[in-house]
């Protein structure tokens, strides 16, 4: 196929094929070195932490980066999917797969514990965005700092119903401060990775269809995208639930990572910390979150042997960052495998066969 | 075409638009002079829905649209160039111009972006290039563009000539008496009342939020009292 400039161009299909392929590559590849324990069980931690905060960020980069709000209650979504996940898995019956009596179809059990997992990590979204829309569509009318204030209110809001809900309605249910406890620790390696893998994928596609172009526009110039159509307030709405609900299920994961919930987990810190994720690997550009979760995760466990000075060294990466380059690493440059393939081939392609026709 | 009745709009406690009535009849240029801060650019935001009316009806291809949203105006075939021009700056020309087609359902995309690059061969040239770094008269060709995306039965034009040097005031007025002969009708919004009276068939004064007089565009250039007062002669 060829574009105007008589370049060559990779046609759709064949696109998707090559990162599905790559990311089914990647899976397996994951999959066998946990399984056969070439990683260790610390630093298979740090992987899933660093998978889970990569949802986080890149959700987050679709309210501030992509539709240009800044929101500061994050957590609170995460703890919403957080306690709607564990609440929902204490509750079904998990079959412990590392004790499974005896004549069970194991197949059978592992299947049904991850549909569980899976069903539970919906849920936990559903929850999410259904308070996104409550909190966003008040909230939207408002803009920068104001809009700032009110989400910081409803995560602060979300900790402190977490931590004395029990108490005010005498139920058993989130066990406030104590902690919700014994969630099944469903979360590995490979999960959270097919969890950020779609995660990116959703929020690509949203953000490149027709509808991501409104939202884009909306960040640009609201009264523009308004003369030219754009119903911006169902498209900042819809942009700050989709950024919910994948918080929601960042919070799933996490819960069945750690086992344990305590509402002081999700506090205005954890709100901060994602957003210096995003604005550390640039607002508007998913690869920045990435990286930058990756770094910003890893970071502090590598630092440990530096004790005291780990997190003097891990403030300094962020000062001499917001100094050198303020928007953020990447700034909204976004990596497409694609281009750079088409690069390649227009620059040695010359006497190859056409890709495509 | 359009039919505006006894609109009043405030501004919280200020009363911006008084009583304001005044009608666009299909094919006509019709301008809206005045100084500023007599309510030329509220009452275009105001029939594009992006402000509301507090007493009044606006009629448009006779729907009642004064409490419609601003994109369900749009998609009535009501477009509306923003003062100040209000493109995309991190978007490409083209993206630009494909932001103008959002409302448009039926897939003629390519043919609009044909006319549009016909009538407006810089915006070709420029096609690929960051809108943000285009000259004024550019932008304002591009919001003009853009607007014509939408098929437009009516173009609201806010302050065309804004910023721009003569020379190419000209051009953006010679670029807008074309797209009233292929058959656009033009709502003109302009505190340069030489040009805008030149090219309008009609037009209205406007003062501190009221309409005070209104006419043929030709009998008002020979009016004493509109030559002193807005016209500096």
């Amino acid at each position: 196929m060829n574009n105007t400039l008589g370049q060559r161009r990779i046609p759709m299909p064949t696109r998707y094929l090559i990162n599905l392929v790559l990311v089914v590559v990647s899976l397996a590849v994951l999959h066998y070195i946990s399984a056969a324990g070439i990683i260790s069980s610390y630093y298979s931690k740090i992987l899933m932490l660093v998978g889970i905060n990569i949802i986080l960020a890149v959700s987050l980069n679709v309210a501030t980066g992509y539709l240009g709000q800044l929101p500061l209650g994050h957590a609170g979504f995460m703890a919403v999917g957080g306690y709607a996940a564990g609440i929902f898995l204490k509750a079904m019956p998990m079959p412990n797969l590392n004790r499974l009596p005896e004549g069970t179809n194991e197949l059978a059990a592992h299947l049904q514990y991850n549909a569980y997992l899976a069903l539970a990590l919906v849920l936990a979204g559903v929850v999410a965005a259904i308070f996104g829309v409550i909190i966003g569509v008040p909230a939207l009318r408002l803009k920068g700092d104001y809009l700032a204030i009110i989400t910081l209110g409803f995560g602060e809001i979300i900790r402190v119903i977490l931590l004395n809900i029990d108490d005010v309605l005498g139920f058993e249910f989130t066990y406030g401060a104590s902690g919700l406890k014994r969630i099944p620790k469903a979360a590995t390696v490979t999960n959270v990775f097919v969890c950020v893998v779609i995660t990116c994928a959703i929020i690509h596609l949203v953000l490149k269809s027709r509808h991501g172009r409104a939202v884009l526009s909306i960040r640009e110039n609201e009264i523009a995208a308004e003369s030219c159509g754009v119903n911006t307030t169902y498209y900042k709405v819809m942009a700050f639930t989709l950024s919910a609900f994948f918080a929601g299920v960042a919070g799933a994961l996490y819960a069945t990572y750690v086992g344990i919930l305590q509402p002081s987990t999700f506090g205005f810190m954890k709100s901060i910390e994602i957003l210096v994720i995003v604005v550390l690997g640039g607002m508007g550009s998913m690869l920045g979150s990435v990286l930058s979760a990756t770094v910003l995760t890893a970071l502090p466990q590598m630092l440990l042997a530096f004790d005291k000075w780990r997190m003097v060294l891990y403030s300094l990466v962020l000062i001499i960052v917001m100094i050198f380059k303020p928007s953020g690493l990447l700034g909204t440059y976004d990596f497409s495998l694609s281009r750079v393939l088409e690069k390649l081939l227009n620059r040695f392609g010359g006497k190859k066969k056409e890709v495509a026709k | 075409m359009l039919k505006v009745e006894n609109i009043n709009v405030y501004y919280g406690n200020i009363h911006a638009i008084r009583d304001v009535s005044f009608e666009v009849s299909r094919g006509e240029i019709v301008s809206l002079i005045g100084a500023n801060g007599a309510g030329k650019s509220t009452i275009l935001k105001t029939i594009s829905g992006l402000l509301r009316t507090k007493t009044g009806t606006i009629t448009f291809l006779d729907k009642d649209i004064h409490a419609l949203a601003p994109h369900h105006i749009v998609e009535r075939g009501l477009a509306h160039v923003p003062e100040g021009r209000r493109i995309f700056l991190q978007m490409t020309v083209q993206e630009n111009l494909e932001m103008g087609a959002y409302t448009q359902k039926v897939g003629s995309l390519g043919e609009d972006l044909e006319s549009v690059y016909q009538r407006f061969p810089r915006l070709k040239e420029r096609r690929r290039q960051v809108a943000g770094t285009l000259s004024g008269g550019e932008q304002q060709m591009l919001a003009m563009g853009r607007a014509l995306m939408s098929h437009p039965q009516l173009l609201m034009l806010d302050e065309p000539s804004m910023g721009l040097a003569p020379l190419l005031v000209e051009q953006i007025f010679d670029i807008i008496q074309e797209l009233h002969q292929a058959g656009t009708t033009i709502l003109l919004v302009e505190q340069n009342a030489q040009m805008a009276l030149s090219i309008a068939d009609r037009a209205y004064v406007l003062e501190t939020g009221r309409i005070v007089m209104n006419g043929s565009a030709r009998e008002m250039l020979e009016d004493d009292q509109v030559r002193k007062a807005y016209l500096g002669m």
